[in-house]
């Protein structure tokens, strides 16, 4: 519907609206995160669920400790190579839709212990990674500023053709290669369908 | 029209329907919109994100039974002792051998504990 008609009907009174705008609705206002923190910044993470940042107005208190029930995933902390199978089958176990925010300096690239032999530089090279937040760590507004981005997100998707997101399409893949431990790295140490790192122009 | 159940049936409908559509329409939207999206890591009855290892059909150690029936030793007497005492005044003597011999049947397995060592903390 032409959003000129729309805008017009609406000061008459009339409000119009489509499947794909209610459904977007419903499901931007009910992301259930999976109860999961790796390092400090599940502190802040907890932090923006408690009374003062309150990440219950967007619809997101419900913190489920069952990836089977979760949305979304905020992977707060450091991902050690130890840990990032895990975080991997975490992710393929959730139930499609699934979203993704790495939250701080280590989820997204390693941080500060980027130069550690055991640190994964950056969860986005298993796993697709909806919003990055740097910071270390991300303040709760930080983390807000996320999730409305998230929001927006999940309201622009649309319902059918080409553009639609992953969960819609039956020939996107539901599940990502979990890496396995090598002789002396994660094996792959990344996955190429994921992981697409920006080309520097030199 | 006229049966006084009527009104009951017309809810009952209401009350099905309402279960129902519901379901109706989930199942209408999975075939229309989303695809099943199955793997091996979804469908793994574990769910921590470790892998499962082994078969859940494995053995305990038989040894535990013996602390079992010494705490039944102790937690029968209990339950019987208080009533006992409770009403020690006005039991006939017939009673008071009936509990006497349910006491010795007790001890007697605690003897028979405390004869096999199972009372020393090793």
């Amino acid at each position: 519907m032409d959003q000129g008609l729309k805008s017009e009907l609406q000061k008459q009174g009339i409000f119009t609206t489509s499947l794909q705008e209610v459904y977007n609705w419903g499901r931007k206002n009910s992301v259930w995160p999976l109860q999961f923190g790796l390092a400090c910044c599940a502190i802040e993470m907890i932090a923006t669920t408690m009374a003062r940042y309150d990440l219950a107005r967007f619809g997101a208190e419900v913190f489920r400790p069952s990836p089977r029930q979760a949305d979304l995933m905020i992977v707060a902390g450091t991902v050690t190579k130890k840990m990032a199978p895990q975080v991997v089958r975490l992710y393929n176990q959730m139930g499609e839709p699934k979203y993704v925010i790495a939250m701080g300096a280590c989820a997204i690239s390693g941080g500060p212990f980027k130069q550690g032999y055991n640190v994964l530089k950056g969860i986005d090279r298993y796993i697709p990674v909806d919003v990055h937040i740097p910071g270390c760590p991300p303040r709760p507004e930080a983390l807000i500023h996320a999730f409305m981005t998230l929001q927006q997100k999940i309201a622009g998707q649309e319902l059918t053709g080409a553009n639609r997101p992953r969960h819609l399409n039956p020939d996107a893949p539901s599940e990502f290669t979990v890496p396995r431990f090598g002789a002396h790295d994660l094996e792959p140490a990344k996955n190429p369908e994921v992981w697409r790192p920006p080309a520097l122009a030199r | 029209m006229d049966s006084p159940y009527f009104f009951i049936v017309v809810l009952m409908v209401a009350a099905v329907a309402f279960a129902l559509t519901p379901l109706a329409l989930a199942w209408l939207w999975a075939k229309l919109f989303s695809p099943r999206k199955p793997g091996p890591d979804k469908n793994a009855t574990y769910e921590c994100g470790l892998e499962s290892k082994g078969d859940a059909w494995i053995r305990f150690k038989s040894e535990y039974y013996l602390y079992a029936i010494v705490f039944l030793i102790f937690d029968v007497e209990t339950i019987f002792l208080l009533p006992f005492a409770v009403a020690f005044t006005g039991l006939s003597v017939g009673a008071f051998i009936a509990m006497m011999i349910f006491l010795l049947l007790l001890v007697e397995g605690l003897i028979w504990a405390w004869k096999k060592g199972v009372l020393v903390w090793k």
